[in-house]
């Protein structure tokens, strides 16, 4: 068993817009590259060019259908990594001590070195947010890059995670969600930001922005005249001409 | 409790080195992090965007992060290497450069003294086609192309002849100002990271977007509106919202007046023959009629206020402006929404409501920007009216036999709006707009040993321009240029193999490619291209004689080559982003790029236009060689620096000069140096006052003459009415000398119509195939490349046929089960999968997932290999048989762009086999298989 912190200084997590993802996995490969290559044992993969390939993901996006009563069916891309959750259970769970979350900005990591390998924690993660590396033997899971976001080498407009740097629509978005006044805070207010599965009681930090309502013009009603006609058919194509290039100043 | 203690400021690489991504045709500019290896070379560690390029802006897609996957793959070839096994067996020995140089050589020299047209030499995706052209140029053969006439020409060609571009690498949304965006069928990498920040820019400021695809997936997956539409009848809707935007008089009268040929004036006598032709003035000059005096003048006088309703009596011919035969044709109640509303699968209230809306934000909307700028005219405007209104549009509309005149219809469309060229519409990006006739004409005239008489490619203005030989025969091998498909101003690569294997037009020696998977996923009938290029003759011969490939990658192609050349991967070579050729620019700045060896290659092998000029300085080309025969360039990169297309315009337009000009200068030997230093490309920003309005602006015009564009002002007007088209009509009327066969007058006279038409593709042999089948690119995949790479292959692995609920429930589909899958031209059986947004009748599956055993270095039992399939087997380069005894082909008769997306089919459910059928056979890997783990990390 391991402990949680009664509190942490800052809550910072990714606030992910649903409306706009248009589930292009940019943020996918982006974060196996930068931890592939940064925090702790590599992101492994086995069979890579065989009839089974399978890797370690710290972020993967799926994607779901939604058939509404009414309109036509959507597709609503959904990325899904950890959600550095206030009540983790994988960090309760964890019988070493190497799940932790820190305090001073909330992030849950895994101490590699502490790592025993077990699982406990991805069965206890109701989101199935962490993998084993099977490579490594240890538990791999979203870091918040959290070897990006202090990083005095890095330029500091770069210093925020892989996965919201490379996000080609502006989808993701990456702040302190403690703070009202921040601009994540902001954005989860406006555009009523929700927490995934809030029954489990984990207390997600993440938060998903819903998408806006789509195809509302499907309900049209048939003989509204929308547009109106400048002349009457009768008038032919004359009268057309006349009434349209009679118009004071065009259109 | 303690918490570790961690290192949050690790250090992130030794190096960064900044190059262009061509891990799909966007060409975003990245940041390349380099680390020391345990060898102590410089290794790859990261890739991500560039935060100063002009084409992403920091971003990156999947593919690009991924390129580290892509230049450490092991399907990469190692050498050069020479056939030694039959054709499509893919057993290969290793041979030297040297060898291989004079091998392709040795059969090259021949063919440009006796018959350089028996070379074909085609280039696939191409990113350099301005010097691959200028290679085939010097050679002398008329044959060559890249891949346009089997992706997007129709697109392309339409954009040109009606408005100076089209989209993507012509223009873009006014993402900061458009209110609402329109978005048809689309390739997502064309183009890949501007549409999602353009969406993204549109979410943020919550702007409407409207996706018209049978698919909802990507872009259309966010779309506020998803318009599923029944293939193939786009421009069917696209042709209603005109009939109601015009009934309404919901149109741009003073833009169509200022700045379109609506005003200008078309004989309409049908007895001339000169029917439908302009009227024009004793230099040529299109006449329009002046509101200020009545009478006709060229429509660019002096503060000429051209009439959009005045029509004109000279020499007993009544002439009458464009505007009315416009208003006329679209105003007919067969355009009207509850005419085409079964047929696209739109309700007619749908159709109102989405034209109420265009009009809506188009002209309740407006808004005007405070700048003052002069037009061509000598006009001087305080403001410049916006008209908030987008649309983008590439593949989806494009790949159809009826192409060319949808996209032509959308064009339209945006004009009658006023949507182009202003703020809040769509914007050109320099070095367009260009004219259809600031274009070269096609070239084809042959000169044993000497060069070419011109370039290949371009634009015909009419009969008199078509690429036939003096019996009027086709001069080039894919028959481009000729009565069947006049304007195909990108060739018919997709048309080469089977043309060549039946010596139709003639037969060829030698064909030779770059980067094209013909023999797969690139051709139509692809166990018909695999037979053909391996059919031999009565001696034994093949009946291609010889071919000569280059590629990076183990690709199918590959095994069917005689010769391989190897290419380099995109970090360990030059390239360049050319003006001269596909540009990247953005609409606010002219932009160039380059590529250069971030890494050097660890393998035998050399970029291929190194290896091109090398071959051309053997042969003894002019423009390779120097006087005293010498080898004019080093490689690629002195070509690069050193070339001169036109006095002061070479390759590069960035740091000429002494660094520090722009567009024209001198050469400059630090050229390179300087990209480099400036992070691989080189931007320069369009004056304030020629931001928009530019075809007709005169400032914008004075500065693309100052950057190279064109050598001299170019103003011009937006072509409603296509006078050309109208020309090859006439001719097909019996109208002057050069006549087109009689069985094609028909097609011709139907086809090419002027002013944009909508007709159903031809569904000869159609009967009981009546499912429309689609395929779609990856968002995270390019063409067969993604399949190679480690981690994209882990996300699209597998490609099902996705079946719409009503076929799924009709057949009794389950999850796993397979359907066979039949045209007109063959079966496929394969895996299915429901999805229920999608089109009714329409199925789909992801493009070129696909893969042939053996190749791309995976093992044969990769579900790509086995559970993987292509839909090329469904369709043919030619249509079926209809009774007259001719084979009409599977493209557009315009522009001869590869019809893919007509495919019509049946679905059947059938017990599973073991494998996707049909089977293709094996190829041998020249370079093994990958490794069993992967756990990449430099350190």
């Amino acid at each position: 068993m391991t402990t949680l912190p009664a509190s942490t200084e800052k809550k910072l997590g990714l606030v992910i817009d649903l409306d706009t993802c248009v589930g292009c996995h940019a943020c996918v490969v982006s974060c196996k590259g930068w931890n592939t290559e940064n925090y702790g044992a590599p992101l492994s993969d086995q069979d890579p060019y065989g009839a089974d390939p399978s890797g370690t993901f710290l972020n993967r996006v799926h994607s779901y259908e939604v058939q509404p009563s009414e309109g036509p069916a959507q597709l609503i891309h959904f990325p899904k990594s950890c959600l550095h959750c206030d009540d983790a259970p994988c960090v309760t769970v964890c019988p070493t001590g190497a799940s932790y979350k820190r305090v001073e900005d909330g992030i849950v990591l895994v101490n590699e070195s502490d790592c025993i390998g077990c699982g406990l924690c991805a069965w206890a993660c109701p989101y199935g947010a962490r993998e084993m590396d099977q490579a490594a033997g240890v538990m791999k899971k979203c870091t918040l890059c959290v070897d990006r976001i202090y990083n005095e080498n890095l330029p500091e407009e770069d210093r925020q995670p892989a996965c919201v740097r490379t996000c080609p629509a502006g989808a993701r978005h990456f702040g302190d969600l403690s703070d009202p006044d921040s601009e994540v805070s902001q954005l989860v207010a406006e555009r009523g930001g929700m927490d995934l599965m809030p029954e489990q009681g984990t207390k997600p930090v993440n938060k998903y922005l819903p998408p806006r309502p789509k195809d509302t013009w499907e309900e049209v009603d048939i003989l509204a005249p929308l547009l109106e006609p400048v002349a009457p058919e009768a008038d032919g194509l004359l009268g057309w001409l006349d009434r349209t290039l009679g118009k004071v100043g065009g259109k | 409790m303690s918490q570790p203690q961690l290192e949050t400021s690790p250090k992130v690489s030794d190096e960064v080195r900044k190059t262009t991504c061509y891990m799909c045709a966007c060409r975003c500019g990245i940041n390349v992090h380099l680390k020391e290896g345990e060898d102590g070379k410089q290794r790859v560690s990261y890739i991500e965007g560039n935060k100063d390029h002009p084409v992403n802006r920091g971003v990156l897609c999947a593919k690009g992060s991924a390129g580290i996957m892509q230049v450490n793959a092991p399907s990469r070839l190692q050498s050069p290497m020479k056939r030694v096994g039959p054709r499509g067996s893919g057993e290969f020995e290793p041979i030297s450069w040297d060898e291989a140089l004079d091998m392709a050589a040795g059969w090259l020299e021949p063919l440009r003294k006796e018959a350089p047209e028996k070379l074909a030499f085609f280039t696939g995706r191409d990113q350099s086609q301005s010097f691959t052209s200028f290679f085939a140029q010097n050679f002398g053969t008329p044959n060559y192309a890249a891949h346009g006439g089997f992706c997007s020409v129709n697109m392309a060609a339409a954009g040109i002849y009606t408005m100076g571009g089209a989209f993507w690498e012509f223009g873009q949304p006014d993402w900061e100002n458009t209110k609402l965006f329109m978005l048809f069928g689309v390739a997502e990498d064309h183009d890949s990271n501007p549409i999602k920040m353009g969406l993204g820019r549109l979410k943020e400021r919550g702007a409407k977007v409207i996706g018209v695809n049978p698919i909802r997936t990507g872009y259309n997956a966010v779309a506020d509106e998803w318009v599923g539409i029944t293939p193939g009848t786009d421009g069917l809707f696209i042709l209603a919202l005109v009939h109601e935007l015009l009934k309404a008089g919901k149109i741009d009268l003073e833009y169509l007046a200022l700045r379109t040929n609506a005003p200008v004036l078309v004989n309409s006598d049908p007895d001339s023959a000169e029917y439908g032709l302009f009227l024009r003035d004793k230099a040529g000059k299109e006449l329009v009629i002046d509101k200020r005096t009545g009478k006709p003048v060229a429509f660019d006088a002096e503060g000429v206020e051209p009439d959009l309703g005045g029509t004109h009596r000279a020499k007993g011919i009544t002439h009458r402006p464009v505007f009315h035969m416009l208003a006329e044709r679209y105003l007919d109640p067969k355009y009207a929404p509850e005419a085409v509303a079964e047929q696209c699968g739109i309700s007619a209230g749908r159709i109102r409501k989405i034209a109420a809306e265009l009009a809506r934000v188009a002209f309740d909307e407006a808004f005007e920007i405070e700048q003052e700028w002069t037009d061509f005219r000598g006009v001087t405007h305080k403001t410049m009216q916006g008209r908030p209104v987008s649309f983008h549009s590439m593949r989806g509309v494009s790949a159809h036999a009826n192409g060319f005149q949808t996209c032509r219809a959308l064009h339209v469309l945006q004009i009658l709006l006023g949507s182009v060229e202003v703020p809040g519409g769509f914007r050109f990006k320099p070095p367009y707009p260009k004219p259809a006739t600031a274009h070269p004409k096609p070239h084809c005239k042959v000169t044993p040993g000497a060069p070419l008489d011109g370039p290949h490619l371009g634009f015909v203005h009419g009969p008199d321009d078509l690429a036939l030989d003096e019996n009027g025969h086709p001069a080039r091998i894919d028959k481009a240029f000729t009565w069947e498909n006049p304007m195909s101003a990108h060739g018919l690569m997709h048309m080469v193999i089977s043309n060549a294997y039946a010596g139709d037009p003639y037969k060829i020696d030698t064909l030779f490619l770059y980067m094209a998977n013909m023999s797969w996923n690139s051709s139509m009938n692809t166990g018909g291209v695999m037979k053909m290029l391996t059919d031999t003759d009565e001696n034994g011969e093949y009946v291609i004689p010889r071919i000569i490939y280059s590629d990076a990658y183990s690709s199918e192609m590959v095994a069917y080559a005689d010769l391989i050349l190897p290419d380099a991967t995109y970090l360990e070579r030059h390239d360049c982003i050319s003006l001269l050729d596909r540009p990247i620019c953005e609409a606010d700045a002219v932009a160039d790029a380059i590529r250069w060896p971030v890494i050097e290659p660890d393998r035998d092998v050399r970029g291929f236009q190194t290896v091109l000029v090398q071959l051309g300085a053997k042969l003894g080309l002019p423009g390779f060689t120097n006087d005293d025969g010498s080898a004019k360039y080093e490689d690629y990169a002195d070509y690069m620096v050193n070339h001169m297309r036109r006095p002061g315009v070479g390759p590069l337009a960035g740091f000429r000069g002494a660094g520090d000009e722009g567009g024209r200068g001198d050469i400059n030997p630090d050229q390179l140096d300087a990209y480099i230093k400036n992070g691989g490309f080189w931007m320069e920003h369009v004056p304030e006052e020629a931001m928009y309005y530019k075809p007709w602006n005169k400032a914008y015009q004075d500065w693309a003459v100052k950057m190279g564009f064109y050598d001299a002002p170019q103003p011009y007007l937006f072509q409603l009415y296509v006078e050309p088209m109208r020309k090859f009509q006439l001719a097909a009327e019996g109208h002057g000398d050069r006549q087109p066969p009689d069985h094609l007058r028909d097609q011709i006279k139907a086809t090419m119509d002027p002013l944009p038409i909508w007709y159903e593709t031809d569904q000869t042999g159609n009967e009981g195939f009546t499912v429309n089948a689609l395929t779609q690119r990856p968002m995270a995949m390019y063409h067969s490349w993604g399949s190679q790479n480690a981690w994209l292959r882990q996300i699209h692995g597998h490609n099902p046929l996705y079946v719409p609920s009503k076929i799924w429930v009709e057949n009794g589909f389950e999850d796993g089960d397979w359907a066979k899958v039949s045209s007109p031209h063959g079966a496929i059986t394969v895996p299915v999968a429901h999805m229920a947004a999608l089109n009714e009748n329409t199925v789909w599956t992801w493009n070129a997932i696909g893969k042939r055993k053996g190749a791309w270095a995976l093992e044969k039992d990769a579900p790509e290999a086995t559970k993987g399939f292509l839909l090329n087997h469904l369709i043919h380069e030619l249509l079926p048989p209809n009774g007259d005894g001719l084979r009409w082909s599977n493209s557009d008769p315009i522009t001869g762009q590869a019809a893919w997306f007509d495919l019509k089919v049946k679905i059947e459910k059938v017990a599973a086999p073991d494998e996707a059928l049909p089977k293709m056979g094996e190829q041998e890997s020249p370079v093994g298989t990958g490794p069993k783990a992967l756990a990449w990390k430099v350190q």
